[in-house]
């Protein structure tokens, strides 16, 4: 087990990293979730040991590893750009870890075979890196990472420079390879749909505080604040202003009546948010409710379309189904189910789950 | 402005091509009209980049013509072509202020003052650098630097073409957005022949009005982003454009039934198909169900949020299956049907068309 | 610091610490101690404070040859550079050529100093050089040990004939890293070849030119062997640049303490000079980052 107590961070005066506390089990997948800059490699730098905290322990299984050396520590890491040594074959270079740590021959190559098949490598053992595609030379670096057993394993946005039809495949069989090693993963990205296909347990970062940490569909679904669901939407999360009067909540200048928790509050103003894929063009169900809107612009990812509209002076983004060209400018009526919708307080804490996330 | 033409174009690197695996072009015939937005998407190595060398002049094809309007410049060099071209790293002359960078076209070609400060003023406005346009080049983000590229690349009005080659590569995810809604308002502002190459399909489908696939040196498919999704022309388009592609399997085609591993599967229409018959179904027109249809094999299922994927198996298959955010997955589930208005046959990856 | 580090690998260093101390520090310290004492021989010092400073700041000798040593570096390096620029953007780009043209360029500089000099010591005499008879043969009177404006030029050629390589060589490092992007774009935009020059090649080529510049600046500043050989410093004083009249004044007249001060202020100008041209280049990368 990993476990942060306390743990903060600060170069030259600027905090990098707020004091953090966090425990990682073994054999678990763990995604760091958060925008550029956020402090996700701060984070793992830390849990590398290649940084100091300034305040605060690490702790492995117990034992405090605060100072210990990167060297010492078992620990593997992969980063976003594609590192192997580029005269060694790949065969060498998923070897070389084991090498370095003096294991016998026969026990490297079953290791380095085992490894090389997991990944689908084996047909080019004996290529050099460069050789191969962008996919296979990031895989031949993962094959590095797992190969000699590390309890900890830091994926540093390791799809990040992969055509996205690569980063499709990897990311589908890494929580594959992640189920047979038994390790402790920690997996750095800024993609929302990357860290729910990856599973486990996600931590939300934004500007060095940990905002949430838990089960990834619990964060997803039920987040702790604005900030998380924030940062666990893409596009971000669309947000209006609410008032709550009685049975009824206006959401903007638009009617719509109160469900589950809502209902519970206090009447007042909160800040309502829901996420792109809710808004629909057509009515869905029966207590959707209309929101006349104009386009800005309208993008096509294949099977969906996202629009940005305008809906009074709020900017949205819409996620619906199918190619739609929608003209800039044009006066479309998007539907929005209050069960879709999360309650915030002014503070930015959540006040009220939407009602559908409390039934999944 | 014009339209472009290819006549059957063809290029190969080598001296002396013998197979059809030497040409990092394969034959092709195509016209680009005046004033349409085109994406070039394919994956890397599928000669993209070549086809946007040949257009913009930097490379010569080794056979067949191209044509600007009726004016051939199979030979011109670059500079004759009368483009624009807008490159994958942000390339600025880092000594010039952004506004002499913006004007730097212009000034070269002689215009006059009033004209270039006039037009410096609206590609600044347009690209949203007005509050920048006093400041060297050199100091300025990748983000800022690409944008001059792309207003350098705009700032003329009478280029016959503007070239994109995967220009939003150095740009920071949440400034993609903004940097492509962009070049889509400025397409329609401006009206000129846009050519961008990607692979990314987002780019591809949102700039352009018609998408031109490339795999291994062909165009496979020249297309609508809906042409793409509904009826992919060829299996590489199927598996290329949708997250997760289109599911492909193995089929025996009799007229209007597909038969796999002993089950008929309806299809709408009647087709004739030869050689390796497939059928192509996208993941979002898969049902699951307790009983009718293929047997199917559940193998895990992934929360994405918005919709959940289904892996699994069906005659040997892998099958990828979209349900909804809601939508129960019970562990009787074990069968799949297909919606048969959104099956595509395929007969040696190419499609084929049914008649009703 | 606060990187989980250990220290160990200060101990790898200090067999290079040591080897600086014994050949920079010690003999640094060393001239210290002589600038500022008097000796009359038989190793019996006499303290003799900063009088030799005074002496060499006020000395008219000293003057000169500060005077004569700038103009020699400020004319290589306003022929080296350009020179230097002109030939790497001719140098073909790749091939066969390419490889031959760079071994050509980096023949002068693998050749001693000494050797340059004698080479053009004969090279230049006008009896049996080749340079020195040939300008006599079309009538030119040139004689580098008699005319201070002929040993002037010799020196001065034999110099661009020996570091212009680096310059050029550096250049076309420089050149080569540029991407071919630019040189299309820059064809797209229809800009002339002085434009491709002004706005792209030389913007690019500024971080190597400014290292070239500092190195043949230090180099000829610290001249001494080529000078020597051909001309002896002569005729007259004309071609006694800086290290050439510190070595007649230590050795020949055996003015230990003089040339002691004078070396130090020697010292201090060049490191104030090399101080000035990194600070310029460390604050080019700021902006570059930024």
């Amino acid at each position: 087990m990993l476990e942060f107590k306390g743990v903060s961070r600060l170069v030259e005066g600027r905090v990098h990293i707020h004091a953090t506390d966090l425990a990682l089990q073994k054999g678990t997948m763990n995604v760091l979730l958060g925008p550029t800059l956020a402090g996700k490699t701060s984070l793992m730098r830390l849990m590398a040991g290649l940084d100091k905290p300034t305040t605060g322990t690490i702790h492995w299984d117990g034992r405090d590893v605060t100072g210990m050396r990167v060297q010492d520590r078992k620990v593997a890491m992969v980063y976003q750009q594609f590192i192997n040594y580029p005269a060694m074959s790949v065969y060498d270079n998923i070897a070389s870890p084991m090498r370095l740590m003096g294991i016998s021959g026969a026990e490297i190559d079953r290791a380095v075979k085992g490894t090389a098949e997991m990944l689908k490598l084996t047909p080019f053992l004996q290529r050099k890196p460069l050789e191969l595609s962008g996919g296979q030379q990031q895989r031949c670096a993962l094959a590095r990472a797992l190969v000699k057993g590390a309890g900890l394993v830091l994926l540093d946005e390791p799809l990040a420079n992969l055509d996205y039809k690569l980063r499709e495949e990897l990311r589908a069989e890494i929580p594959k390879i992640f189920e047979e090693s038994g390790a402790i993963f920690v997996y750095a990205t800024t993609e929302p749909e990357e860290a729910l296909l990856l599973g486990g347990h996600t931590a939300t970062l934004w500007e060095g505080r940990v905002t949430q940490f838990g089960a990834t569909p619990q964060v997803y679904r039920q987040p702790a604040d604005a900030t998380t669901a924030r940062v666990f939407s893409d596009p971000p999360m669309n947000f209006v202003t609410a008032v709550k009067n009685g049975a009824q909540i206006t959401l903007g200048d638009v009617k719509a009546p109160v469900m589950g928790a809502m209902a519970a509050l206090p009447d007042g103003t909160y800040r309502a948010g829901f996420r792109a894929n809710h808004l629909t063009l057509d009515r869905e169900s029966a207590s959707a409710v209309a929101f006349p809107s104009t386009i800005i612009v309208t993008e096509i990812t294949g099977s969906e379309s996202f629009l940005h509209l305008h809906h009074g002076a709020d900017r949205w983004v819409g996620l619906v189904h199918g190619v739609q060209h929608l003209a800039p400018g044009a006066q479309v009526n998007v539907w929005l189910d209050p069960a879709h919708v999360y309650l915030f307080g002014q503070d930015g804490r959540l006040v009220a789950p939407a009602p559908y996330a409390m039934a999944a | 402005m014009a339209q472009i033409t290819l006549q059957n174009l063809a290029h190969s690197y080598s001296a002396a091509p013998k197979s059809d695996a030497d040409y990092a072009l394969k034959e092709m015939h195509h016209v680009w009209q005046d004033g349409g937005a085109y994406a070039l998407l394919g994956a890397s190595g599928c000669g993209k980049t070549t086809l946007l060398n040949i257009i913009s002049g930097l490379v010569r094809p080794s056979h067949g013509r191209v044509l600007f309007g009726n004016t051939d410049v199979t030979d011109a060099p670059t500079a004759e072509r009368n483009i624009a071209q807008v490159f994958q790293f942000p390339v600025v002359y880092d000594t010039m202020t952004v506004r002499d960078n913006l004007a730097f076209p212009l000034r070269n070609r002689g215009m006059d003052a009033g004209y270039i400060a006039g037009r410096v003023g609206q590609i600044a406005k347009m690209i949203g650098m007005e509050d920048k346009l006093d400041r060297k080049a050199r100091g300025l983000t990748a983000d800022a630097k690409q944008k001059i590229s792309l207003g350098r690349g705009m700032v003329r009005q009478d280029v016959n073409a503007i070239l994109f080659d995967e220009p939003l590569t150095v740009i920071d995810p949440h400034m993609k957005w903004e940097l492509r809604t962009q070049l889509k308002a400025l397409h329609r502002e401006l009206g000129h022949t846009m050519i961008y190459v990607t692979h990314d399909q987002t780019e591809a489908l949102t700039f352009a009005d018609k998408v031109v696939v490339m795999h291994e040196g062909r165009v496979v498919q020249m297309g609508t982003p809906e042409e793409l999704f509904e009826t992919p022309a060829h299996t590489f388009v199927g598996y290329f454009i949708g997250s997760p592609g289109m599911n492909l399997l193995d089929a025996k085609i009799d007229g209007a039934t597909a038969h796999i591993a002993g089950h008929a599967i309806p299809l709408g229409k009647n087709y004739a198909a030869t050689g390796r018959t497939q059928i192509g179904i996208r993941p979002e027109f898969i049902s699951l169900t307790t009983g009718t249809g293929l047997p199917f094999t559940l193998r895990r299922v992934e929360d994405v949020g918005r919709h959940r994927i289904v892996r699994g198996e069906a005659a040997g298959t892998p099958i990828n299956i979209i349900a909804g955010e809601g939508e129960a997955i019970g562990a009787d589930m074990t069968h799949v049907t297909f919606d048969a208005a959104k099956i595509n046959v395929y007969a040696d990856d190419w499609r084929i068309n049914g008649a009703a | 610091m606060d990187k989980t580090q250990n220290n160990k690998a200060w101990f790898l260093v200090l067999p290079v610490l040591v080897l600086v101390a014994f050949s920079a520090v010690i003999p640094l310290m060393t001239v210290v101690n002589y600038s500022v004492q008097d000796t009359f021989g038989q190793n019996d010092f006499f303290w003799a404070g900063l009088s030799w400073f005074e002496d060499a700041i006020s000395s008219d000798r000293l003057h000169e040859a500060l005077w004569r040593q700038i103009l020699f570096s400020v004319i290589i390096l306003a022929i080296e550079v350009p020179l230097g620029i002109f030939i790497a953007m001719n140098m073909p780009k790749s091939g066969f050529w390419a490889s031959l043209v760079l071994i050509l360029m980096a023949l002068p500089l693998l050749i001693p100093f000494n050797v340059v000099g004698t080479i053009w010591q004969i090279f230049g005499r006008g009896d049996i050089g080749l340079l020195g008879h040939t300008l006599d043969a079309m009538g030119i009177d040139y004689n580098y040990t008699n005319d201070p404006i002929d040993a002037w030029f010799t020196v001065i050629i034999m110099d661009v004939w020996h570091w212009t390589s680096l310059v050029a060589l550096l250049a076309y490092a420089g050149l080569q890293s540029i991407p071919q992007a630019y040189y299309q774009a820059a064809r797209i935009d229809q800009a002339s070849r002085w434009s491709v020059f002004r706005y792209i090649e030389l913007p690019k080529l500024q971080g190597v030119l400014l290292i070239a510049v500092l190195l043949r600046f230090m180099d000829s500043f610290m001249i001494y062997t080529e000078p020597f050989v051909v001309t002896g410093g002569g005729p007259g004083n004309s071609t006694t640049f800086l290290s050439i009249d510190l070595v007649k004044q230590a050795t020949g007249q055996f003015d230990l303490g003089p040339a002691a001060a004078f070396s130090i202020i020697y010292f201090l100008v060049i490191l104030l000079i090399s101080w000035v041209f990194y600070t310029v280049m460390t604050n080019l990368d700021k902006q570059e980052t930024f």
